[in-house]
């Protein structure tokens, strides 16, 4: 046990030695010559009003006109963001949802939170209904977040610190994916659907191939839990954000952090984050009611989206970069251009 | 046995460090470069950071303009 012990520090020291060989620059210095984006000002365009209690999700379906949210009102509702109106309204079983998911296919929406499990609802029954489909049950601790690959496969994360790839026609778990020392929180999926990040209480992030289920690489850093995690445009990186106040990039082929975006003025916690088209923006959602806006080559502030009189507790930018929908405690949503 | 349980959960994460040990690397400069310059050929179809004109916009109301 000792010399196995020993073994680890030997491999932990040896990665963090490895890592430093790469590292003959910095992101900074290689973006030195590059000028910091102008002031962005996104204004309110739309404010989705319906839900009776705190949002605590949402997400983009893709054609980037429709959204799913989750409120602890117990529903699910369906958003047309551009004439706001609710296309559906699911009542849910189990109040006590975390997070919601839009299938790429715009067929189905799935939620799940304090009940441990995945439940997955077809929009386009037959009879046009929408019932649950599946309940996918297996986890044994809260669904933190979940995120279909087709209609046949979603992923999802838990507080029993794993995650789970998940056979939506026979109701199965495919593989798990465990490695984290503390409750996962967040998952996001690569661009090509071959890998999967996901960031957990053990303040680490950690990248997964999806059909080998294991775990390729993993990143630290952090000195609080990780509540958000998305995949740079490209596929090739990784932002985190965390209660310790910080987002992080981390490069998934130079295996290392490559920038912070923090400020000595950003006290709360980081709940939500996502990038903008082209990467340049990260926008990120914190405790304090307000988001902030960073020049992601640069690590500076370069904008706040205020306009919640609560926590922001989800936030997404649509496929096609054309808006982002904040969600909040104080139970609306707002899409902002 | 607790500690055989032990021995085995450590044995798992010695293997896990030495696959995470193994993975190829890129150079920091070569990650930064890549990055910088997809934003680069991305900044033009970014309409968060470019803006959106008022026409194109499928978020901002579009009202006639009234003449009291």
């Amino acid at each position: 046990m000792e010399e196995l012990r020993k073994e680890m520090e030997n491999l932990k020291d040896q990665i963090t030695a490895v890592r430093k060989t790469f590292q003959d620059s910095t992101l900074q210095e290689a973006a030195a010559g590059v000028t910091v984006v102008g002031r962005v000002q996104l204004k309110t365009r739309k404010t989705l009003r319906g839900h009776l209690a705190k949002i605590y999700a949402m997400h983009w379906g893709t054609d980037s006109t429709l959204c799913v949210s989750a409120s602890q009102d117990g529903k699910l509702i369906v958003w047309d963001t551009i004439t706001t109106n609710k296309v559906n309204a699911i009542p849910l079983k189990s109040s006590w949802v975390m997070t919601c998911a839009y299938a790429p296919s715009g067929n189905l929406v799935a939620c799940g939170g304090l009940d441990n499990m995945c439940s997955i609802y077809n929009l386009k029954g037959k009879d046009g209904n929408v019932k649950v489909m599946r309940e996918l049950a297996a986890h044994t601790g809260y669904l933190s977040c979940c995120r279909f690959l087709s209609d046949t496969e979603i992923i999802t994360s838990s507080g029993d610190c794993t995650c789970v790839l998940w056979d939506i026609e026979t109701g199965t778990q495919k593989m798990v994916f465990a490695g984290h020392q503390g409750d996962a929180m967040s998952l996001g999926v690569s661009p090509d659907f071959k890998f999967f990040i996901s960031g957990a209480c053990d303040f680490t992030a950690k990248l997964w191939d999806i059909r080998e289920a294991e775990c390729r690489q993993t990143f630290g850093g952090h000195e609080s839990d990780i509540n958000a995690i998305g995949f740079f445009p490209n596929g090739n990186a990784v932002i985190t954000g965390s209660d310790d106040a910080t987002c992080k990039l981390y490069d998934l082929r130079a295996d290392q952090e490559l920038l912070t975006y923090q400020d000595p003025s950003i006290m709360c916690g980081v709940t939500s984050l996502a990038p903008s088209k082209s990467g340049r923006l990260l926008l990120a959602g914190h405790d304090d009611f307000n988001v902030n806006i960073w020049d992601m080559l640069k690590a500076e502030r370069v904008g706040v989206l205020a306009g919640h009189d609560n926590r922001v507790s989800c936030i997404g930018v649509s496929s096609d970069g054309m808006a982002c929908c904040t969600g909040s405690w104080d139970s609306f949503l707002k899409i902002w251009n | 046995m607790s500690t055989t349980n032990n021995i085995a959960q450590a044995r798992k994460l010695v293997e896990q460090l030495r696959i995470e040990a193994g993975i190829e690397r890129i150079k920091v400069s070569k990650a930064a470069a890549d990055l910088m310059s997809y934003c680069e050929q991305h900044a033009r179809t970014d309409p968060l950071l470019v803006g959106v004109p008022t026409s194109d916009n499928p978020f901002k109301d579009k009202k006639p303009c009234i003449i009291l």
